[in-house]
């Protein structure tokens, strides 16, 4: 390691206040009568207190390998884990609906949490090859690839969540040159989507015609107005819609239906498909400004929303520290993404700085859908909120990411 | 432009979330409201409801444990059925069916599978209750009554309704509230304050610890003991005396108001009204439309009081100075003061002065006296005011302000009720003088009349009629009930009245009710009524009334008793006065044969007799 080994503490000191953050409230939210003390291996908080300690030792061993090692290994280790993904269709075990887990005894490992630090470094190394250029439509492909295979194998599982975290590889995509229509493509796509299941396609087609004829109103001086392309492209938009309410009526499940629709505010059910996000809401709500304090959230208490010490902790938060806490803990997360971006760019070698937007984009989406569905923005996807929710595989597969990125920054003057 | 851009979505997102969470737990204030309903309930602790006693520190009313059977239905387990049925005394399909309705309301919550067994129902199920999986014993808190009379004085409680809930900030559902006499009179000081404590729930709505530790509980209160004015022997001994019989005894200390005795009858346990037999007895008391059991006679029902308001009119005549005790009036079987108006009057030595006339009822006497009153004054109108205005000075005609939750205001005329009545007459004295000997628009509640006649024990003032009589041992210190109400009436003007009250027992129409040793004074009345027999005015038979004081020279109680169409006043009500008297001052009764008479007459058939749809002689 010698004398260039300079890790970003200011990372680390902000995964550590979030990891133990999160181990508070984990505490609260599983805190019940048979608790014993803080170390309880019986205890959710109990477990999660171990998950922490093992992931101290991941960490020294993450930091103590050399930075090279991740670039040589990196499609091994993408291997390995399309492998681990695959073989849970044979040896899987099923936990709640999802056969997304290898069981040792008493553990279970979730190899999906994993397969994202390694697809980071697939990708990084694809891209970072000298002979491959983005803005070539079959490296591009080669790309897209690489990314969309352990999401093909995970959506089946059925893990439709953890698939839709390899979005956040358009952060890399982008920084390294994929051109800007893709993200409008994007986001056109999904405004069409969001608009087509609020208000109809009819709606829609009449939007699309009307902002076509706006484009060519403002652009009537100029002398080549591609009319034939406005209106392929607002064709193609009118029929995307079309077929989003044909997928949505023919395709979808009524329990994914629900949850747009609950989103959309078209539904009000706060017994049955709407329970889940009614309670958080509360939780959240009624913590205030300054919040219930620490293991007396009476939702938390309750047991009111399910997954809380998951997927939910974060009404945990809102509830027992307020608006206060909330606040505090989404900036953490911004000034960490934020961070994680400013550290990518200060890269010398495109792997590191590739390897860098994947960790800020993976985290960015796992921030961004946990918060906005606790919060009642965004339909029910069940991910976690990284290092903060309960979890061995999901703690591990984060820490390993974070750190992956640390060594290969600390290292940035050797190679 | 390409690396800010991901910073910019970054910090937009952080930005939407913080807007969003400033609206949701800052601005929005309707969650915490929402969280309390979801996560907190309130739970009450019972205060035990305070025991009555009476006068002499016996306990009349006590509490009684009663249990609910209740049940979790999750936590049932294969039970034999028939057997528990049996020991909870229903039939196994009724058992079956409350089991099914409890767990349509909620397996994991508790439902009443069979409400308030006595501690005798539940000896028999204590033991083997632990077989029962899933069965649990909720105990509540009955009133437990140690006598078995004065029901209608002592009141009942029952279940507060919806409506009560709603305007009171203190009951819930499912509490108990005095619904009559002390009970509802004395409720805020019986039932003591109910502890709250909140409660911390889980999603399932169990209760999983105290919320916040309990800071926001309270500890339950219990309920006052108080001691009550009457004598709880003399109220049994009534009620013994009024069996068969309807009307009302009250009885007062003339020397403090203390209500010795409130009376009515019919009168009923006041057992029947508690726990589960409550509603089904009290259905049965309610629709009782020819003994009317749950009217308070003695307080709530208005007679014309007859012969003993003579006594009231000769006390105003002789403050209006209109006569004085010298003063003869001539009685030739009556007083005729009209064409074609006469009030009739028995056989008697004639003419005879104040006290004879009083010990002797003598109704022309009093007519003509009643007369020199009225017309003292430029106008009847005027002279009706004034003679309002000395009987109201009694507590008669307006409502005494005693403490039963209820009563009658009776009715005393003054110069505008006539002018109402007779709107193109000049209206004279004649045309009211049955007012003179109690009778014509004059109505008292008995309650009233033992007033009035401890006002003339005491010569002049009485103290409102009051049944508390002490709090937790603490004697009360009410203005209203521990100040004197001076009468209009001089104290020298009561000798010759009490002198002729005194006479109606040693030789007037009394004086085969005198007691040994007890120098009585009474007062015998007859009172003519009717009633709408299918809507024709009838006449029934008269009522027996009677008011009296005793010892003579140093009262010790006052007493008026109505019974119903008993015919002439010293045949029951002056008998069973006499003997009240009695039981009060010697504690035994020594006129074995009166008590015998009136424990084996009944007017039962007197009663039926407007029902029976039949012609009736009455006065017989």
């Amino acid at each position: 390691m010698g004398k260039s080994f300079l890790p970003d503490w200011f990372t680390i000191f902000l995964y550590l206040i979030l990891v133990l953050f999160g181990w508070i409230n984990i505490y609260s939210a599983s805190l019940n009568d048979a608790a014993t003390g803080f170390f309880d291996m019986n205890q959710i908080y109990g477990k999660q207190a171990l998950w922490i300690g093992l992931s101290l030792v991941l960490i020294v061993i993450m930091l103590s390998l050399e930075a090279k090692f991740y670039y040589r290994f990196s499609s091994i280790i993408y291997l390995v884990s399309l492998l681990s993904l695959l073989g849970l269709f044979i040896f899987g075990k099923t936990i709640s609906g999802a056969t997304s887990w290898y069981s040792f005894g008493s553990f279970s490992l979730q190899p999906s949490e994993f397969a994202k630090a390694a697809t980071a470094l697939a990708l990084a190394k694809y891209l970072s090859d000298i002979q491959i250029n983005i803005k070539s439509f079959k490296n591009q492909l080669s790309a897209f690839l690489i990314i969309a295979l352990p999401a093909l194998i995970i959506i089946p599982q059925p893990d439709p969540g953890s698939a839709l975290v390899y979005l956040a590889f358009f952060f890399p995509l982008y920084r390294e040159g994929l051109s800007g229509l893709y993200l409008i493509l994007g986001f056109s796509l999904l405004f069409i989507f969001v608009f087509t299941l609020a208000v109809g396609s009819l709606w829609v087609s009449a939007g699309v015609v009307a902002i076509a004829l706006l484009i060519l109103f403002f652009n009537r001086k100029k002398k080549r107005k591609h009319i034939s392309r406005y209106v392929v492209l607002g064709g193609l938009a009118i029929l995307f819609s079309l077929s989003v309410n044909y997928i949505f009526e023919n395709v979808f499940e009524q329990r994914h239906r629900d949850r747009f629709n609950l989103v959309l505010g078209k539904e009000v059910d706060s017994k049955g498909i709407g329970y889940n996000t009614d309670q958080s809401e509360i939780a959240i709500g009624s913590g205030g400004l300054w919040g219930k304090g620490w293991t007396k959230g009476t939702q938390t208490k309750g047991g009111f929303v399910p997954e809380q010490h998951t997927d939910y902790i974060f009404s945990t938060v809102g509830e027992e520290w307020g608006f206060v806490g909330s606040a505090t803990l989404t900036l953490l997360f911004v000034i960490l993404i934020i961070r994680l971006i400013v550290l990518a760019e200060r890269q010398k070698n495109q792997f590191s700085r590739i390897y860098g937007y994947s960790v800020a984009g993976i985290l960015f989406i796992h921030f961004a859908i946990n918060v906005a569905m606790v919060i009642g923005i965004f339909p029910t996807v069940g991910i976690p909120l990284p290092f903060f929710s309960y979890g061995g595989s999901s703690l591990w597969g984060f820490t390993v990411l974070l750190f992956i990125f640390i060594r290969l920054d600390a290292a940035r003057q050797e190679i | 432009m390409r690396k800010f851009f991901p910073i910019i979505l970054v910090s937009l997102t952080g930005l939407i979330f913080l807007i969003r969470l400033l609206y949701l737990q800052v601005i929005d204030s309707s969650y915490e409201a929402l969280s309390l309903n979801n996560a907190v309930s309130i739970k009450y602790d019972y205060p035990q409801r305070g025991y009555i006693f009476d006068r002499e520190g016996n306990l009349l009313v006590a509490n009684q444990p009663s249990y609910d059977v209740m049940v979790i239905p999750r936590e049932i387990k294969v039970f034999d059925t028939l057997e528990l049925a049996s020991l909870l005394n229903i039939t196994k399909e009724k058992l079956i069916e409350r089991l099914d309705k409890a767990r349509v309301y909620s397996p994991r919550l508790r439902s009443v599978i069979i409400p308030q067994l006595t501690q005798d129902e539940f000896a028999l199920l204590k033991e083997k209750m632990r077989k029962y999986k899933g069965f649990y014993i909720q105990k509540r808190s009955l009133r437990d009554y140690k006598v078995d009379h004065s029901a209608s004085v002592l009141g009942y409680i029952s279940e507060v309704t919806q409506s009560e809930v709603k305007e009171s900030s203190y009951y819930k559902l499912g509490d108990l509230i005095g619904r009559s006499g002390v009970e509802k009179q004395y409720e805020s000081l019986l039932r003591g304050v109910k502890g709250v404590n909140y409660v911390q729930k889980d999603r399932f709505n169990r209760e999983i610890g105290p919320y916040k530790n309990g800071i926001y509980d309270t500890l339950s209160v219990k309920g006052k003991d108080i001691t009550l004015t009457l004598d709880q022997e003399l109220q049994a001994y009534g009620e013994k005396l009024m069996q068969n019989k309807h009307g009302g005894i009250v009885a007062i200390e003339p020397k403090t108001g203390e209500l010795l005795s409130v009376v009515t009858a019919p009168f009923y346990d006041p057992d029947l009204l508690v726990g589960r037999k409550r509603s089904g007895n009290y259905t049965k008391l309610y629709y009782d439309s020819i003994n009317k059991p749950l009217l308070n006679r003695s307080l709530q029902a208005m007679y014309p009081p007859g012969s003993p308001f003579k006594a009231l009119t000769g006390l105003v005549a002789l403050e209006e100075g209109v006569t004085d005790i010298n003063t003869k009036e001539s009685c030739s079987h009556g007083f005729r003061y009209g064409r074609n108006a006469k009030m009739g009057c028995h056989a008697h030595a004639s003419p005879l002065a104040l006290t004879p006339a009083l010990a002797n009822s003598c109704n022309a006497y009093f007519a003509k006296t009643y007369r020199r009153i009225i017309e003292k004054y430029p106008t009847a109108h005027k002279g009706m005011d004034v003679w309002y205005e000395h009987l109201s000075s009694f507590g008669l005609g307006n409502y005494l302000g005693n403490d039963l939750p209820v009563g009658q205001p009776g009715r005393i005329p003054d110069g505008d009720y006539y002018d109402k009545w007779y709107p193109n007459t000049r209206w004279a004295a004649t045309y009211t003088l049955s007012n003179a000997i109690g009778q014509g628009e004059i109505l008292a509640t008995p309650i009233q009349m033992a007033n009035f006649t401890a006002a003339i024990a005491n010569r002049g003032y009485y103290y409102t009629p009051h049944i508390l009589k002490a709090i937790d041992g603490e004697p009360i210190k009410d203005d209203k009930f521990t100040q004197k109400k001076r009468t209009s009436i001089s104290t020298e003007h009561f000798e010759p009245i009490i002198e002729g009250m005194h006479q109606v027992y040693t030789s007037g129409t009394a004086k085969y009710l005198q007691i040994p040793d007890i120098e009585i004074c009474g007062k015998t009345g007859t009172a003519e009524n009717f009633t709408r027999i299918d809507g024709k005015r009838t006449q029934l038979t008269d009522h027996s009334l009677f008011v009296a004081f005793a010892p003579k020279d140093d009262p010790k109680i006052a007493i008026a008793v109505i019974v119903e169409n008993g015919y002439w006043g010293s045949r029951y009500a002056g008998r069973i006065a006499s003997l009240m008297i009695e039981k009060y001052l010697k504690g035994k009764i020594t006129r074995k044969d009166m008590e015998q008479w009136i424990l084996t007459h009944s007017l039962e058939e007197e009663y039926l007799k407007p029902y029976s749809g039949e012609e009736f002689k009455i006065n017989q």
